[in-house]
């Protein structure tokens, strides 16, 4: 094992930020609670949602299917308690556009007795393939759970690529977050153990975890827990946020750039989060499915901030109330931290797989809104941008809604880490102006799609009518052809006789033929002006007999 | 409700950086009103005046919160350079036209702070000297070169009423008398042993000029220290300057002005970190400021070498202040992942 030796490169801009994490280390992670009903909805990754395969009245072991995986980029969905399913509906879910989702209710019957899968545990797992790997992995429902929540089992497929390197993000570099800090201290044989899986899963050459210095009891247990293995490389970076953006990360840690709007995979890396890396060793040694996670409950809003085991769906409402917070206290709610978090408005809203705190602020520590001042292009934005942004020229465009301009100036390389905003002198809420920005493209990018296949659509339409109408012309003209002549020819024995030998006279008369004379010392000449003039002839009665 | 992140409390603010300057400009301006007299306070107090005044009246007019923008101290700023940058013996009424000038036509008719496109102090300090020359080419000598420190009457006379005693207290800018003598056709090294125009310089540039420069400096290392301005601009702008006017210097010194007398003697320090460093004027990206700076050091040592008038930092700034959409434009930094591209 190499550690302290490793060569750290710097990424560019970051901020120092308050960090407040003591506040919820000092307790070890607490044990679920069972709520009475549990909100479970069926998008909580990225990707498409997963489609109930229960129904309701059905009972419910914990850890059984409830929701199946909809096409590759999904993830089924676990019952994280025993009971019965009382609804299939609407529900509030944690979602910055504080809309509802479709959720799967489940009233608990508090015994929480667990299904016997089918499958059992394996303690060794090297008798697996990859590919068996994967599909364990992805029936566990196992989404990243650092917050983006993308499919694990999709980022466990190297696809062609050749996988140098793995990096295990153990930075958790948004202040007041220690759920993956308590779970290093906790658990760290079981994460190392879930990262040997994932190395095995995409033949990783080596592995590397990322840790930021601040969190020397995780790094000691992650140390104990690696022993002389030689192939981790455990390297601690600067406690300076996004220190675990996975771009700032992969850079701090190999100081390679992955592509911008690419993927980390394209240079032989990849990246997983050590929350996501336990779970995948539940999942195989275990047979566990994802049905609970660490939450950080914490702030000035909670009594006694500390980290809990939830299980999955648990709603706000009821940690709220297991921490004593008291309601009239809190001044604002959060998922996430303060950096990239967003604000809940409703505290019936569950705990989902992307869940990582809870963040609540009493109400005496609400700042006002301040207004803010026109941008004086200070320039201070861009220094602490990690991308290297000109937020300045951004704000610009996005304001006049000049979305032309703001995409040259890489908008959709703003990974919305909030560095400008907490330096801006004249306070103005850049990353929102830059979301906004982002959700307008993408919504005038659907609506010309959506356009476009209307136009498609409307053209395909028309020319489907003007066949249509052709059709019906020429069918219609056949049946009058037809009306025409048949019954001439059945109904009327007289005509058909007379039609009969006119057509008898016709043929004998094409047939009959003038013998020609004068025939004889032809040129080659007169001799095919002959020929062109018969050909004419025969062509004329042709067509007149055709007629 | 805020329901936007990120939400963590942050210290930043404009009126906050606006006030730093303010401190960063306080040893140079002491030494200002120490060597050159009280009227450097003078023109700085009437300045103000008219700057809070002028803007109050605007916003009020544009339907602004007046209180809130005033407190932005942006106005005060301007005010302040332009008192710093106009002669402390002019008439009363050229720092308020040229104030009321800046505040009026170089900020609020753009939009307030932040629009715009030209820096407000040039701006009125140009157009009071093209349209004041007489006024405002009239310079102080330093205390220690007149037979008599002038009393605070005459300050105050020489201000507000009409310019009485003026001749007792001016005297030729060391930059003047060299432009003066080589169109004469005296060549610097004669002027600078000269009876009349010898005992101008010191041992940097001008006698008293060369402190207040050294006050600028000392204030413009303040704001680079506390990262409140842009190195890449002073830096650039000092620097060419000094390589353009040592190698001139070196060519013919009887003919180039020393770069001494170039970075310490007019304006440079005062324009390098206080004037061209305005973020609103100026470009914005890191490889544009670099640029501009550059531009601005080229235009001042042309203009003041070529050029019709002594000083030429106003005008490299404001034509730099054209430039910098075009810099901007072409300097956008390279974004993190794009470089493999």
């Amino acid at each position: 094992m190499t550690t302290s030796l490793h060569q750290v490169y710097d990424f560019r801009g970051g901020l120092y930020l308050d960090e407040h994490k003591s506040i919820s280390t000092s307790t070890p992670i607490e044990a679920a609670l069972i709520p009475s009903i549990l909100v479970l909805p069926l998008s909580q990754h990225i990707g498409a949602a997963a489609k109930p395969c229960v129904a309701v009245g059905d009972s419910v072991l914990k850890g059984q299917l409830i929701a199946t995986a909809d096409g590759r980029v999904s993830a089924p969905v676990h019952a994280s308690s025993s009971g019965e399913v009382i609804a299939i509906e609407k529900r509030h879910v944690p979602h910055p556009s504080q809309l509802k989702a479709e959720c799967i209710i489940i009233k608990t019957d508090g015994r929480d007795t667990v299904i016997e899968q089918e499958q059992t545990g394996l303690s060794n797992y090297h008798s697996l393939r990859s590919d068996e790997l994967r599909q364990r992995i992805h029936d566990a429902g196992i989404v990243g759970l650092g917050g983006a929540g993308f499919p694990s089992h999709i980022k466990l497929k190297p696809g062609g690529h050749h996988v140098e390197t793995l990096i295990l993000n153990a930075a958790e570099c948004e202040p007041y977050i220690t759920c993956d800090d308590m779970l290093m201290r906790e658990h760290a044989p079981a994460i190392i153990n879930g990262l040997r899986i994932m190395q095995q899963a995409l033949h990783a050459k080596h592995c590397m975890i990322g840790i930021e210095d601040n969190k020397i009891e995780a790094f000691t247990a992650l140390q104990e827990a690696i022993g002389n293995d030689t192939d981790i490389d455990i390297v601690r970076v600067p406690t300076r946020y996004p220190a675990g953006g996975e771009r700032q990360l992969i850079y701090s840690l190999t100081g390679k750039e992955a592509p911008s709007q690419g993927r980390p995979l394209e240079i032989g890396i990849v990246c997983h989060n050590v929350g996501t890396a336990l779970a995948v060793n539940d999942a195989i040694t275990k047979a566990e499915p994802l049905v609970s996670r660490v939450v950080t409950l914490t702030g000035s809003g909670i009594p006694q901030p500390r980290n809990i085991h939830v299980l999955l769906g648990t709603p706000v409402d009821d940690l709220l109330k297991h921490c004593h917070a008291d309601s009239d206290d809190i001044g604002r709610i959060m998922i996430g931290g303060p950096m990239m978090g967003f604000v809940l408005d409703s505290t019936t809203a569950p705990v989902t797989k992307t869940t990582n705190c809870v963040l609540v602020t009493h109400k005496r520590d609400i700042q006002k809104p301040e207004t803010s001042l026109p941008c004086i292009r200070c320039g201070d934005c861009a220094d602490v941008c990690p991308v290297n942004l000109l937020p300045q020229q951004l704000y610009w465009y996005a304001r006049s809604q000049e979305f032309d301009h703001v995409q040259d100036y890489n908008l959709f390389d703003c990974i919305e880490c909030g560095c400008c905003d907490v330096v801006c002198p004249s306070r103005i809420p850049l990353v929102q102006y830059f979301r906004f920005a982002k959700t307008t493209i993408w919504q005038q990018e659907r609506d010309k799609e959506k356009s476009d296949k209307a136009r498609e659509r409307h053209e395909l339409r028309l020319e489907r009518l003007e066949r249509e109408k052709r059709e019906k012309r020429e069918r219609h003209n056949r049946k009058k052809a037809a009306l025409k002549k048949e019954p001439d020819q059945k109904d009327d024995p007289k005509k058909a006789a007379i039609l009969a030998a006119m057509k008898r006279v016709k043929e004998k008369k094409s047939t009959e033929s003038v013998t020609p004379g004068n025939t004889d010392d032809l040129s080659s000449e007169q001799q095919s002006k002959i020929d062109a003039a018969d050909a004419r002839r025969a062509k004329n009665k042709k067509d007149k007999n055709g007629a | 409700m805020i329901t936007h992140t990120p939400q963590v409390p942050s210290s930043a603010s404009v009126s906050k950086l606006m006030l730093h300057v303010g401190y960063a400009l306080i040893p140079g301006t002491a030494a200002y009103v120490w060597l050159f007299g009280i009227g450097v306070l003078i023109q700085i107090l009437l300045a103000c005046i008219t700057a809070v005044v002028t803007e109050g009246i605007i916003l009020a007019l544009r339907k602004r919160p007046v209180t809130q923008t005033l407190a932005d101290g942006s106005a005060l700023l301007t005010a302040v350079l332009l008192a710093l940058a106009i002669s402390p013996i002019a008439p009363w009424w050229i720092i308020v036209l040229g104030t009321a000038f800046a505040i009026i036509f170089g900020k609020q008719l753009y939009g307030g702070i932040g629009y715009n496109p030209f820096n407000p102090a040039m701006l009125g300090y140009v157009m009071l000297l093209i349209s004041f020359p007489l006024e405002m080419t009239r310079w102080p000598a330093a205390f220690s070169l007149l037979e008599q420190t002038p009393t605070l009457q005459t300050s105050f006379d020489v201000i507000f009423n009409a310019g009485l005693g003026v001749d007792t207290v001016s005297g030729a800018t060391p930059l003047d008398a060299i432009k003066t003598q080589l169109a004469q056709g005296v060549d610097i090294s004669a002027t600078l042993i000269s009876p009349s125009y010898g005992e101008l310089f010191g041992s940097l540039a001008g006698v008293g000029w060369e402190v207040v420069s050294l006050g600028f400096l000392l204030g413009g290392i303040y704001l680079l220290l506390t990262g409140r301005i842009a190195w890449q601009i002073p830096a650039a702008m000092l620097a060419t300057l000094g390589v353009l006017s040592s190698i001139f210097y070196l060519i013919d010194s009887t003919q180039y002005i020393s770069p001494l007398l170039h970075l310490f003697g007019g304006a440079s320090m005062l324009g390098a970190f206080f004037i061209a460093t305005d973020p609103v004027s100026a470009a914005t990206t890191p490889r544009g400021r670099i640029y501009y700076g550059i531009g601005i050091g080229i235009l001042t040592f042309v203009i003041r070498t070529w050029g019709g008038y002594p000083e030429g930092l106003a005008f490299a700034v404001l034509l730099m202040n054209m430039a910098a959409p075009t810099i901007d434009h072409y300097t956008r930094p390279v974004v993190f992942g794009q470089s493999r591209k």
